[in-house]
């Protein structure tokens, strides 16, 4: 029998207005040391988190966007962008930062993390999960 | 008398911009900061009620909370709203009588 679970993080909250977006990164990056199948989920207003070219400078705040960039070197590889989400908000796939991963069975060739998916084929992939996280 | 309305919600999680706009009168204006800013988004779902109430209330965006969300390149924003600095924030608020927080 095996322990390893299906974890979904998933993301609802635009990043800096308030500090959810960065504390489910932080939870993530921990978690992926458990060895356990994680995968990221973006709706609503958490699919800003993605959008790139942030820069933060005149806020004084630190810009954490890049860390995604590091998630694939923990094992996650898989980063679900609602399609419906994006469109409402008046953006595309070509707004989002470029996110890959190095696959190991495929000699290492990088790959696409970013996964636009439909609402309904999102709702399928909640439901394959063991656990959801929500921020 | 005018008023500066300042909302800084995310118009697609809480209704604060879309009442601001609703209760602003002529002459007042709307700052949009923070998580606001994502209402100055051109093609969006609440993009029209930026234009409902263009001609009569003046709305404006805070550029360093655009820059910071990967939002400052040319384009991105409705051409009704007016992109302004910390100190085009500072000139708002002494410009209006009052100011109105829309938390």
């Amino acid at each position: 029998m095996s322990n390893i679970k299906k974890f979904l993080y998933l993301n609802r909250k635009a990043p800096y207005g308030s500090i959810y977006a960065l504390e489910s990164l932080e939870v993530v990056l921990i978690g992926a040391a458990f060895d356990q199948q994680v995968s990221l989920a973006f709706i609503d207003d958490g699919v800003f988190q993605l959008a790139k070219g942030q820069d933060t400078k005149s806020l004084g705040v630190k810009n954490f966007s890049p860390t995604f960039r590091a998630l694939g070197d923990y094992g996650v590889t898989k980063l679900y962008v609602e399609q419906e989400s994006l469109s409402e908000r008046g953006l595309t796939a070509a707004d989002l930062m470029p996110i890959t991963y190095e696959d190991e069975n495929d000699g290492f060739a990088e790959k696409p993390s970013i996964n636009v998916v439909s609402r309904s084929e999102l709702a399928g992939i909640m439901r394959e999960q063991d656990v959801i996280l929500s921020f | 008398m005018t008023t500066l309305h300042m909302v800084n919600k995310s118009p697609f999680e809480k209704n604060a911009m879309q009442s601001a706009l609703g209760h602003a009168l002529k002459g007042d204006a709307v700052l949009l900061f923070e998580d606001g800013v994502y209402g100055a988004l051109k093609g969006t779902t609440v993009a029209s009620e930026l234009g409902r109430i263009a001609g009569e209330v003046k709305v404006y965006v805070l550029g360093p909370d655009l820059t910071a969300r990967g939002l400052g390149g040319d384009g991105r924003i409705a051409d009704s709203v007016t992109v302004v600095d910390y100190n085009g924030f500072v000139d708002l608020v002494t410009t209006h009588q009052r100011t109105q927080a829309w938390l």
